[in-house]
């Protein structure tokens, strides 16, 4: 049964079990409503809720350890001399699915019953004519696992099927059983959607939780078969497809913090005199005009600002600057990829001190003011301290942005990891070598791929202390105004 | 005032030398904050230009017109129509074909330049082009015999000569195409053979390998990121939804709703690569799911825009005055009732602009997306939902990426072409909320 059907059984039954409650509680009291404790439409409600929640749950759960379960069954029955050298069982658990997938595909072309296939010498050569190309020989035992994931995979589903229509039913009939005119329905409804509300706002917690145990997991991963301090104090990033790779970490971290440093000069002086402009200065016509064209800046995908690098930016940056003053004849450099960057980050900036500055009572302007000040010095000597906790936290959520960003980086700053003092050198960040090891045919037992968890992890350890700094500082420094 | 300035006897109406220091210091800072918003406005429009002038060019594209034979002996050898028997004939029969057409139609018209072989002329057709021809005859196999009048893609060199990315000197050293099919394409142009018409199958079809740059389409990246969006809203809204309401509503104030507190804000400012780590290793790795399908990349997006709509939900149901929820309470609603029956819809115009701004930022993500194998090249449509939700696809803004990577500088026209599809995307989300906002939205 197809999980569509499935599904849309299962939410015919729970409609179906909203009308029979309703008609039952109704028909418990000869349809005179008054005598029930809640209204008909919560018991028709409660009987909804019972049908449908526990069988798509299950349907849910299963579906995703169906998969592992099936893995784990079908992986043990591989010998371990099956597994050639310099392999691993998860290599040859994909060809288990691929072999499976093949024969799935030539019987269902009528080409030969599955027994025959199995039986055949030449069970490459047939499984490559429907389409399925095996590298090397395959081993008997491989093709057994194959069958056997095969047979196991509709008697799971199967199985999955049984149990969600059962406990539908089951869910169904105990919320039917219990109907009766005293029966809180109403309360019992509300404390279902209250568990599941509570359910659905522990998603963040999950999601973080996720993240934290897939970085940590791999990350350990990686460092069995990398020694973390070759990782932390090596100073030359070399992966090599062979083994024997340099992935020292410090030329990533230095280009990220070179492109950040630049992205920030642009992006702090140009948002924070923006953003004092427009508070303190602009007449209304002029806020309502340059305000949101800035906003934009923070729409506008990174995508295309890293295009915006590629094609425009650094071609010109290397065509007017670098080439005359013969220090660099790269289009993709760090100086590209910061200006761009700062670009980006004027938006972060410029609307929360914008805010902040706003925030920031008319009586201490008007006590400058009184005092003879003009309108410079009361930015200077008065605003601007009071808010300055809210221009550090923006500042540093910016700088957050900056390290975190990927897209702008990866078109316009370059591949090549190294360690120069010239902003006119392509180099590389963090960010760009998670993308550009995990990309592409990578097998995931190597320390080549896995590096990507353990840059990962630093980048999300980087950030998480910035945000965190950043909201610490704004809370514990805000100045309280009436 | 300092001694100096009062003694000195000078004329309240002569600013003496400090005031104006003052004076010349204020106007500079004035003049700072106008270069700032001067510089951040500019920014978006060179910005914007930039990528509009590159790739609008991708909206059009060169077509050659002309009468085509097909010809029965040919395509069709056993003349009983059948599109399986027909299939047998390969794209390279097809291309002889519209060779033989062309040439045909110049001579006719006398436009063949001396010495020029036939594989010359027929490098003006687009590699493309004999593909869409055969694919045209098998859907329909009564044109075998026939006589029509085809519109073949030109060459992307050709193309590129009429929007000024190829010139006569960059033809001469470039062994893909020759000043001389350059002129003959001029010629042609004088003749009404060839010309620029709106490019259709920019939006429509799919991506071309990368020698065809003038084939190159969108069609299976915008059916990716509609799937994904489809998926994003089915997920996100309910759950963001009830999140909200939990924690805004109902949440005692306890550790546990201060831990969910910290992790959304912090899940907010999360880099976005990060989630695609966390896609790569939960949904591909763990859960085995399809690689590059719409599902996982969708699932990906969720996680990313929750909290921005927990964040919008959370600030709506704030702005519902407690006025109306001492009402209900007081006529005799129970906490869920009043929740659900009154204060949800008062504040679904505010949570349904979240939700679209929530959309539109995940609709432009790239990153993570990079990492859950959606770089793959795609050719084939996704099949319809749901099943198609599993089949590899590819989305707008990877595709941009996609269309960078290649060689064939007519890419940087497709990838900009494709930036403007998204900006029109999001442009159109975005004015939604904005109505949804100003039409919807109640001071109270």
């Amino acid at each position: 049964m197809s999980l569509g059907i499935l599904s849309l059984i299962v939410a015919a039954l729970a409609a179906a079990g909203f009308f029979l409650g309703r008609r039952f509680a109704l028909a418990k009291v000869a349809g005179d409503a008054r005598r029930l404790h809640s209204l008909p439409g919560y018991y028709g409600q409660t009987v909804f809720l019972f049908t449908a929640v526990p069988a798509f749950l299950v349907l849910g759960l299963w579906l995703l350890i169906q998969p592992i379960v099936i893995e784990n069954r079908v992986a043990g029955t591989i010998a371990p001399a099956d597994i050639p050298e310099g392999s691993s069982v998860g290599l040859v658990m994909s060809d288990v699915r691929r072999i499976a997938d093949g024969i799935e595909r030539v019987v269902s072309e009528g080409r030969m019953t599955e027994p025959e296939l199995a039986a055949h010498d030449d069970i490459r050569g047939e499984l490559a004519s429907a389409g399925v190309a095996l590298g090397n020989d395959v081993r008997p035992s491989v093709v057994e696992a194959a069958r056997n994931y095969r047979d196991l995979s509709p008697a799971s589903s199967l199985a999955m099927s049984g149990l969600v229509l059962a406990l539908a039913l089951a869910g169904m009939a105990f919320a039917l059983r219990r109907i009766s005119p005293d029966f809180r329905a109403r309360n019992v409804s509300e404390t279902f959607v209250r568990y599941l509300l509570i359910a659905a706002s522990t998603v963040a917690i999950l999601t973080t939780v996720g993240i934290v145990l897939s970085l940590v997991f791999e990350t350990v991963h990686f460092f069995r078969l990398y020694s973390a301090d070759k990782f932390f104090f090596n100073t030359v990033w070399n992966p090599q497809f062979r083994g024997g790779s340099d992935l020292g970490i410090w030329p990533l971290l230095w280009g990220t913090m070179y492109v950040s440093l630049i992205a920030l000069l642009v992006s702090v002086p140009v948002g924070i005199f923006a953003a004092i402009y427009l508070a303190e200065y602009a007449s209304k016509r002029v806020r309502a005009v340059a305000k949101p064209m800035i906003e934009i800046l923070a729409g506008i995908p990174t995508i295309v600002y890293g295009l915006f690098a590629l094609i425009t930016v650094g071609p010109m940056l290397r065509d007017f600057f670098a080439q005359p003053m013969g220090i660099g004849s790269s289009s993709s450099s760090v100086m590209t990829a910061g200006l761009v960057m700062g670009i980006m980050l004027i938006p972060f900036v410029s609307s929360l001190s914008d805010d902040i500055i706003n925030a920031v009572p008319q009586s201490l302007r008007d006590g400058s003011y009184g005092l003879g000040a003009t309108q410079s010095e009361t930015v200077k000597q008065v605003i601007l301290p009071a808010a300055l906790p809210g221009i550090v936290g923006a500042i540093l959520l910016a700088a957050s942005r900056a390290i975190g960003e990927t897209m702008i980086v990866v078109l316009g700053a370059g591949a090549a990891a190294k360690m120069s003092l010239n902003p006119f050198d392509a180099m590389t960040t963090v960010t760009v070598k998670i993308v550009s090891q995990l990309t592409g045919d990578t097998e995931f037992a190597s320390p080549e791929t896995l590096v990507a968890f353990a840059l990962g992890l630093t980048l999300f350890v980087f950030t998480l202390g910035l945000n965190v700094l950043a909201l610490y500082i704004v809370r514990k420094y805000r100045e309280q105004y009436e | 005032m300092t001694a100096e300035s009062t003694n000195s006897g000078t004329s309240l109406y002569k600013t003496d030398a400090r005031t104006k220091r003052r004076n010349a210091s204020e106007a500079r800072f004035r003049i700072y904050g106008m270069a700032a918003v001067g510089f951040g406005v500019l920014a978006l429009i060179v910005l914007l230009t930039s990528v509009l002038g590159t790739g609008l060019g991708a909206f059009r594209q060169t077509f050659l017109t002309m009468p085509v034979a097909l010809d029965a002996a040919t395509l069709d050898k056993k003349g009983n129509r059948d599109p399986a028997e027909m299939a047998k004939v390969t794209t390279i029969g097809y291309q002889k074909i519209l060779e033989k057409a062309l040439i045909a139609e110049l001579t006719e018209q006398k436009l063949i330049p001396e010495g020029m072989s036939a594989k010359d002329v027929g490098g003006l057709i687009s590699k493309e082009a004999p593909a869409q021809l055969r694919n045209k005859v098998l859907a329909n196999p009564e044109l075998v015999g026939q006589t029509i009048t085809f519109r073949a893609l030109a060459n992307g060199r050709i193309d590129g000569y009429f929007k000024g990315r190829v010139t006569m000197e960059s033809a001469a050293l470039d062994s893909n195409v020759s000043p001389a099919q350059l002129e003959l394409a001029d010629k042609m142009r004088a003749a009404n053979l060839l010309g620029l018409s709106f490019n259709w199958g920019f939006i429509f079809d799919p991506d071309a390998s990368e020698l065809r740059p003038e084939a190159a389409g969108l069609g299976v990246a915008i059916l990716g990121s509609l799937y994904m969006m489809i998926i994003v809203l089915v997920l996100s809204l309910p759950l963001g939804v009830a999140a909200s309401i939990y924690l805004e509503e109902f949440a005692p104030t306890n550790r546990w709703t201060d831990l969910i507190e910290v992790n959304i804000a912090n899940l907010a400012a999360v880099p976005s690569i990060v989630f695609g780590i966390l896609g790569l290793a939960v949904f591909i790795n763990f859960a085995n799911m399809p690689q590059s399908s719409p599902l996982v990349g969708g699932l990906v997006l969720t996680l990313m825009t929750l909290p921005t709509i927990i964040i919008a939900t959370r600030a709506a149901l704030k702005a519902v005055p407690p006025s109306i929820k001492d009402a209900a309470l007081g006529v005799g609603a129970s906490k869920t009732q009043t929740v659900f029956h009154h204060v949800l819809p008062l504040a679904m115009p505010g949570i349904l602009t979240g939700t679209i701004i929530g959309l539109a930022q995940a609709l432009g993500e790239t990153a993570p997306l990079l990492l859950i194998g959606m770089v793959a090249f795609v050719r084939d449509y996704p099949g319809a939902p749901p099943e198609g939700f599993l089949d590899p696809a590819s989305a707008l803004p990877v595709q941009v990426y996609n269309f960078t990577q290649r060689a064939d500088p007519a890419f940087i026209e497709r990838a900009s072409g494709a930036i403007i599809v998204l900006l029109v995307f999001l442009l159109t989300m975005n004015i939604l909320a904005i109505i949804l906002r100003r039409r919807f939205e109640r001071r109270w």
